[in-house]
């Protein structure tokens, strides 16, 4: 510290200063190594869970090869295996929810960026939002004894009156009045995804710059031309990017699925009937699942689900990243 | 004089229009909201009915007798503990990696798209992957295959919280650390890691609130446990498998217990969201200004 110490001690200090420098370089890399280990981990994570259930799934892809996919048949005690009817009702179970909550979505979306008085959005966003947080076994609950029981006694015996006696689309809505069944399970599906699509909506609406907005305002728009010709496309990939973001979660939920779905293995048109999904399936029969080939029917389907849900993902990021690339962030 | 007609009859037309998807969109919001009210009142006048101090002092019971969720709530304390313990350190480490040494790079690109996936991927795959690693060798469940299913959901959120933050740390506070000679591992540790230390806590309270819940992923890891169980290597009770369980049964007393276990998880849950909210809103209202 003195004014005479470097002239002094200056061969010791510099001996110093050069051993402080390579511990730093040693623990700068050390540094880097752990960190980049941590990140590869995550990639490592995303393969090993596709290969774990692929390899898990061998039995049955050797077994039934690809008519595991197309045929109906799931029956553990004759060891036969077809995920036709889960497939099935994964997909129609989240197209019944995207049908409900897109639009709801993006009514709530427009409500909480162009309508909303200023003191209103940031409570209702949030309440929205809260939606999103309540775990999906509340759901399910929620669903199988309160809205089940509503619903089968109040509102699907009307649609079956009603809806259920039309030609050819009364085939989807004829059915023994349960309460659960797949139409209840796209209800409660579209009810846990609409917070999802919402807010991703709710964000990118508020990208499009105001300068946009009030040139349209000025003109003489009303605020529905506004939301209709000049935010939504200008949002339009980010949007479609939320709502295949809804459909990834609405694929691959699980418990509140369980609950209200029915669980049955009959290939029906019928949204009334009980069905089952993937998840549903899994989760209903993994931990009691013995016969090796039953577990390994098991796992080839969360491989199938693992595809489906991978698929729409990367979709839904790769629409949502085309904005931000235009925002120029 | 017809064309001013023609254009008030489009006027009238375009202001009908308007109208109809405002009241649509102020609908939506009733739609949503209505729910959220619902299910969680439903979850509140149920619950409230079997609330009592026995639920915090009392075992899980056999159907149609007195008991509570007190070997539940310890479990899930334990596995949720550990999922956090493993987790933070992996994510917040990834999370730098991403922000300070991949930024732009392709590889780095690639391990934020896949933990975006990872962020929605179900739950349910990912119980399934810990049963084939931890489940599978071992050859029976334990909270630890829990615990580690757990991790895995906590991981993306905490990843995808700590790069979002330190990017919010300006440059100039890098390049002023890095300028002084400090060792980058320095810089981050001590200075972009403190500027970013409300968000990164935000997002481990977001991953504990997100797994508190979960079912899905401890159905064939940590499974359940009728009884208190202090041990990691041995299936334990957890809340939501208990009341997973209850709430199917046909015991109308275990259905009570599943309704109070719900409820208090309901709780725990939206306090830490706005906790979170309120820690991010806090951070974030001096920078707006």
């Amino acid at each position: 510290m003195s004014a005479a110490a470097p002239a002094t001690s200056s061969p010791a200090r510099l001996a110093a200063v050069a051993r402080r420098e390579r511990r730093d370089i040693r623990l700068d890399r050390l540094f880097r190594t752990v960190l980049t280990a941590a990140g590869l981990l995550v990639l490592a994570l995303l393969l090993g869970a596709a290969l774990s259930m692929l390899w898990g799934g061998r039995e049955t892809l050797a077994t039934f090869g690809l008519d595991f996919f197309f045929t109906a048949d799931w029956d553990v005690g004759a060891r036969r295996f077809g995920a036709l009817v889960p497939i099935y009702g994964t997909l129609v179970s989240a197209t019944i929810a995207l049908l409900i909550a897109v639009p709801v979505s993006f009514g709530i979306a427009v409500f909480l960026t162009e309508l909303a008085p200023g003191w209103l959005r940031t409570p209702v966003g949030t309440a929205i939002e809260l939606l999103a947080g309540i775990p999906s076994i509340i759901y399910g609950m929620w669903g199988l004894f309160v809205l089940a029981p509503i619903l089968g006694q109040h509102v699907y015996p009307k649609i079956n009156d009603t809806l259920g006696q039309l030609p050819l689309i009364g085939l989807l809505f004829h059915g023994p009045p349960l309460g659960i069944g797949m139409l209840t399970a796209g209800l409660v599906l579209a009810i846990m995804v609409i917070p999802f699509i919402a807010s991703v909506m709710r964000e990118v609406f508020l990208t499009v710059p105001s300068r946009l907005k009030e040139s349209a305002y000025a003109l003489g728009s009303t605020t529905w031309e506004v939301v209709w010709d000049v935010v939504l496309p200008y949002t339009r990939s980010a949007v479609i990017g939320g709502v295949f973001l809804g459909l990834g979660r609405a694929l691959g939920e699980t418990m509140a699925v369980t609950f209200v779905i029915g669980n049955a293995y009959a290939l029906s048109a019928a949204l009334l009937e009980p069905g089952s999904s993937i998840a549903s399936t899994i989760a209903n029969e993994f931990a009691e699942a013995v016969d090796p080939l039953h577990r390994s029917s098991l796992l080839a389907l969360g491989f199938v689900l693992f595809l489906l849900t991978f698929v729409v993902l990367a979709l839904a990021r790769l629409m949502l990243y085309r904005l931000k690339r235009k925002e120029g962030l | 004089m017809r064309p001013l007609a023609h254009s008030r009859a489009r006027h009238l037309r375009r202001r009908f229009t308007n109208g109809v998807a405002l009241v649509l969109s102020v609908l939506a919001t009733v739609f949503g909201l209505v729910f959220l009210v619902w299910i969680v009142w439903t979850t509140f006048s149920r619950g409230l009915e079997a609330l009592n101090l026995d639920l915090f002092t009392q075992m899980t019971p056999p159907p149609n007798e007195a008991g509570g969720l007190l070997n539940a709530f310890f479990g899930s304390a334990v596995i949720s503990a550990l999922a956090i313990a493993i987790g933070t350190p992996i994510g917040i480490g990834a999370g730098i990696w991403l922000a300070e040494y991949a930024r732009g790079s392709r590889l780095g690109n690639t391990v934020r798209f896949v933990n975006d996936i990872l962020l929605s991927a179900p739950s349910i795959v990912l119980g399934l992957f810990i049963y084939a690693l931890v489940v599978l060798p071992m050859g029976h469940f334990s909270a630890f295959a829990g615990a580690i299913a757990l991790a895995l959901v906590a991981l993306p959120v905490i990843v995808r919280t700590t790069d979002e933050m330190l990017q919010l740390v300006p440059g100039q506070m890098r390049e002023a650390a890095l300028s002084l000679g400090i060792p980058q591992w320095k810089v981050t540790m001590q200075i972009l890691f403190r500027a970013a230390r409300p968000g990164i806590v935000t997002g481990i309270l977001l991953a504990l609130a997100r797994i508190s819940g979960e079912t899905a992923p401890l159905l064939f890891t940590a499974y359940n446990n009728q009884f208190w169980s202090t041990n990691l290597m041995e299936p334990m009770a957890n809340v939501p498998m208990v009341i997973y369980q209850y709430a199917l049964s046909p015991f109308a007393s275990w259905n009570a217990l599943a309704w109070a276990g719900a409820l208090i998880v309901m709780l725990f849950v939206l306090t830490l969201s706005l906790l979170a909210r309120a820690i991010l809103l806090r951070q974030r209202m001096p920078a707006n200004d």
